[in-house]
């Protein structure tokens, strides 16, 4: 039998329907109440538990969760009876679900499901790291990361598998946007870390690629092949994520899943390096930049690799930028170009253009970034 | 006026057969050749011996042991189960051109005076075949504009490492082997285009296409060429039907750069008589004789894939070819600078015999006419589709006309109900359709479906086709589950993925079944 920890954060998705673009923060909620929102995700999460309840074996799971509106109503809106772990204030928030997910953590559940947006995968994220597989039902205004269902039925059909040993498991972004900067009409996502979540090809991700790929062998894929043809003395500042990360896996160093590590002769000289770092490091030497694609959005630079200022790219040149990222990742942008946003726009203009992103082993996809 | 179409109350046959190894009794035979004749036996002797103990099996095999009536049930009753080209509108599998395969040519091949040759009869006792041989090379130069073929690529994949390997002999012998190591192809050609060149150790490089117009993009190709290039490797139609109107434009910036191009035509139905690969300026070319040309497919079976080459290419085509001093027809076994055999003897001749027929009744303007009709009959099931089904769209470049194929998704109708094409193609099943084809991977369009109603199919067919997914997209929108237990009629019930796809519960023989099911 499965234990399943169910957190709800009863507040999110609230911003969206009155036009606010998130529910953080108590004086936007305030907000969002007095301009009429309703509480949208303990009925999402109704919805998930139903269809988990009626694709699951019998007796194959049962749900730990917290009192009252972060879980317990919702389980018996669906019919179930939880064991309540933890007993959050009327007024809940961030605090409550990391409460929450530690209460879980002690009790070891085999997965944790979140109902809320991109701040509610952020929170989860900082209790639980890599220790936890999780799943997020999608509640929340803002949803850029890759960590929800794509519908909260198919959350609970996708857990109804998990109880049956049928689902499989990645890691995905934990994306979110500067809130206040949203509100003023300015998008700008960065990528927060990664969650392991629970995975079946066409109930996490939209069905574009169809395929099946194995994530994990094919960041080994390309990981080898970079690996194979690294040059001798020349530095790699390996960027942020899953993608980059499997290099300094497959080499067997110590890496940084949000920063910038730099190896040279497969050997490194410098973990989780600054933008001071880099240029001291690279002063008239050769070197390459290795980044990745944040999946779904396709940014490249800008985006949580900061390190990489308008000045190491600027002496990198497009020549020596190499965009690693699964054809799995590229397909799901559906045709959208990879993004620059250097925060410089000469930078961003002299690295338009088409790049020759590695996708696999000696896998070549020519994919095109722009500006905006 | 529009002829009312009802659907027919379909229901295949279900038979619940045993594998046929589970039929076996100990002691059941088929019929017992009577001993020869005692005459024959002295002058043989004792056949035991004919046989060199090195060709004998020191065991018998384990083959079942039946009679001939039970043998004729079981396949008999496996063919009931079978859908295919001959018992209905086979439109659904896209890029595979079903078509209708004449039975005339059938009994050329089967006819004793093919069936008996041997391959290594002298060439002056087979003068026929090797004139229809050379003959239907003449045919093929003058479909495609090129100026040598050979048969022996046992179907399109092996036709494309072929030529990939004529490639590599070609820029060998100009001293550029080792510089010209990089090939591009595009994401929406056949994937042997890219896994050929892969295998003959070349880098592949692959464009995507424009969002726009679904087309490779001529700015990703300029971004890629350089005095690496060895070549182009791109089919032309592409899969989704959309006639590449810059094709010429690519070949020339490959050529700039001193590679050459090669078109993949394994499906060449849309383009009989209208264009041709070396007036676009391909250096080569390949036909699946088993598609286009009407010959049943084989999978890499009794299939051929006729490579054709520019005249400065032809010295690199496996040999033998056959040749005619104009008076004898010869297999000129020279050539050394072949790439060498790519398959025995002289590779599937029955396939060349049965597509040199077809070409001869079809004659030039026939050829024309198969395009033609191919084309109208496909924008005319498309207008249909994409009129009458709710649900159904066709990517890229909307509203304007496709060549031989369409690839239509069914991302809509997964959005609103739940059903995606592979609901939809199990419940085709259900009134009598053989599945049809979504797509090679990865899936850039969401929810595929490519069908390809060829020539051979009737304005009624068409009709029902559409009449079809008109129906099975209303149960969606009314009654999704439906759908998504389909089918209900076929032989074979829903199958879940998972279990097919996991190794572990991968069976590919009598003897593997045994041993993962605890069987002596």
């Amino acid at each position: 039998m499965k234990k399943i920890g169910l957190i709800i954060n009863p507040i999110a998705g609230m911003g969206g329907r009155v036009g606010l673009k998130g529910t953080d923060g108590a004086d936007t909620l305030q907000k969002a109440i007095s301009l009429g929102a309703k509480a949208e995700a303990e009925n999402k999460t109704v919805k998930a538990l139903l269809a988990l309840q009626e694709a699951a074996p019998e007796n194959s799971f049962i749900i730990y969760t917290c009192s009252g509106k972060m879980g317990e109503y919702a389980c018996q809106k669906a019919g179930i009876s939880p064991i309540i772990v933890y007993h959050p204030d009327a007024m809940t928030g961030a605090q409550d679900t990391k409460n929450a997910v530690e209460e879980m953590q002690k009790r070891n559940m085999d997965c944790l499901v979140f109902a809320g947006g991109d701040g509610t995968a952020r929170n989860i994220c900082q209790a639980v790291g890599d220790q936890a597989l999780v799943l997020g039902i999608p509640a929340g205004v803002k949803i850029h990361s890759a960590v929800f269902a794509t519908k909260p039925t198919n959350a609970g059909k996708l857990l109804a598998a998990f109880c049956q040993n049928k689902t499989a498991e990645k890691e995905s972004e934990v994306m979110d946007i500067d809130e206040d900067a949203f509100r003023n009409g300015q998008v700008s996502a960065r990528l927060y870390g990664y969650l392991r979540i629970i995975y079946a090809p066409n109930l996490v991700q939209s069905l574009k690629s169809g395929g099946v790929f194995n994530n994990k062998e094919a960041n080994f894929g390309i990981a080898d092949y970079m690996i194979d043809h690294m040059e001798k003395d020349v530095y790699y500042l390996i960027g942020a994520g899953t993608t980059t990360r499997a290099i300094m896996e497959r080499l067997r160093l110590p890496y940084t899943l949000l920063g910038v590590d730099i190896v040279q002769n497969k050997k490194l000289i410098c973990q989780d390096a600054n933008e001071k770092e880099i240029l001291e490091m690279i002063d008239n030497k050769p070197f390459k930049i290795v980044v990745s694609v944040i999946g779904g959005q396709g940014y490249i630079f800008g985006r949580g690799n900061q390190q990489f200022s308008p000045v190491v790219l600027q002496k990198a040149g497009k020549e020596n930028i190499q965009i690693i990222a699964t054809l799995d990742k590229l397909v799901a942008l559906q045709g959208k170009p990879l993004l620059l946003d250097t925060g410089d726009s000469v930078t961003d203009k002299l690295l338009a253009g088409f790049y020759q992103v590695l996708s696999g082993y000696d896998e070549h996809y020519v994919y095109q970034a722009v500006y905006e | 006026m529009q002829k009312e179409i009802k659907l027919r109350n379909f229901h295949e046959a279900k038979w619940d057969e045993p594998i046929v190894c589970e039929l076996s009794v100990p002691g059941q035979r088929g019929i017992l050749i009577p001993p020869a004749e005692k005459g024959i036996q002295n002058e043989i002797g004792d056949i035991e011996k004919v046989i060199p103990a090195s060709l004998k099996r020191k065991k018998a095999p384990n083959l079942p042991e039946i009679a001939q009536p039970q043998v004729l049930r079981h396949y008999l009753r496996l063919s009931q189960e079978t859908m295919g080209q001959e018992i209905v509108a086979d439109i659904g599998l896209g890029t595979c051109t079903m078509k209708y395969s004449p039975k005339i040519n059938e009994q050329f091949v089967r006819n004793s005076k093919f069936a008996d040759l041997h391959p290594l009869q002298d060439d002056e006792t087979t003068q026929g075949i090797l004139e229809i041989i050379y003959k239907a090379e003449q045919c093929l130069k003058a479909i495609s504009g090129m100026d040598a073929f050979s048969f022996q690529p046992g179907g399109g994949g092996q036709a494309v490492f072929s030529n990939a390997s004529v490639l590599k002999a070609y820029h060998t012998a100009r001293g550029e082997g080792e510089q010209r190591n990089e090939i591009i192809t595009t994401i929406l050609s056949h994937p042997v285009n890219a896994a050929s060149p892969a295998t003959k150790g070349f880098k592949v490089i692959t464009l995507m296409p424009d969002p726009k117009t679904g087309c490779p993009s001529v700015e990703a190709l300029k971004s890629v060429v350089s005095e690496h290039t060895a070549g182009l490797f791109i089919t032309n139609p592409e899969d989704t039907g959309i006639f590449n109107s810059q094709i010429k434009e690519m070949v020339d910036i490959v050529h700039s750069v001193g590679g050459l191009c090669i078109a993949d035509q394994a499906d060449y139905n849309g383009l009989f008589g209208i264009c041709r690969a070396r007036d676009a300026g391909f250096d080569m070319c390949h036909f699946n004789l088993h598609k286009s040309f009407s010959s049943p497919h084989g999978c890499m079976g009794p299939c051929c894939g006729a490579q054709g080459v520019k005249e400065e290419l032809a010295q690199y085509l496996p040999k033998p070819r056959v040749k005619f001093d104009g008076e004898k027809y010869y297999w000129d076994y020279d050539g050394k600078t072949s790439i060498g055999k790519v398959r025995k003897f002289y590779g599937v001749v029955a396939t060349v015999l049965r597509a040199y027929a077809w070409i001869m009744a079809m004659g030039a303007e026939g050829l024309r006419e198969v395009a033609d009709t191919a084309i109208i009959n496909n924008n005319y099931l498309m207008k249909k589709m994409l009129t009458n089904v709710k649900g159904i769209s066709a990517p890229w470049q909307e509203g304007e006309f496709r060549m031989e194929q369409v690839r239509y998704s069914w991302e809509k109708c997964k959005e609103d109900t739940g059903v995606g094409t592979e609901d939809i193609e199990r419940r085709a099943g259900d009134y009598g359709l053989q599945s049809y084809f979504l797509s090679h991977h990865p899936w850039l369009i969401a929810e595929p479906m490519t069908p390809e109603p060829t020539e051979a199919y009737s304005k009624a067919d068409l009709d029902e086709y559409a009449a079809i997914f008109e129906k099975i997209s209303e149960e969606a929108y009314s009654d999704p589950e439906l759908v998504k237990n389909a089918p209900y009629k076929t032989a074979i019930s829903k199958v879940s993925h998972p279990g097919i796809d996991d190794p572990n519960d991968l069976i590919v023989s009598w003897r593997v079944y045994k041993k993962k099911k605890g069987l002596k």
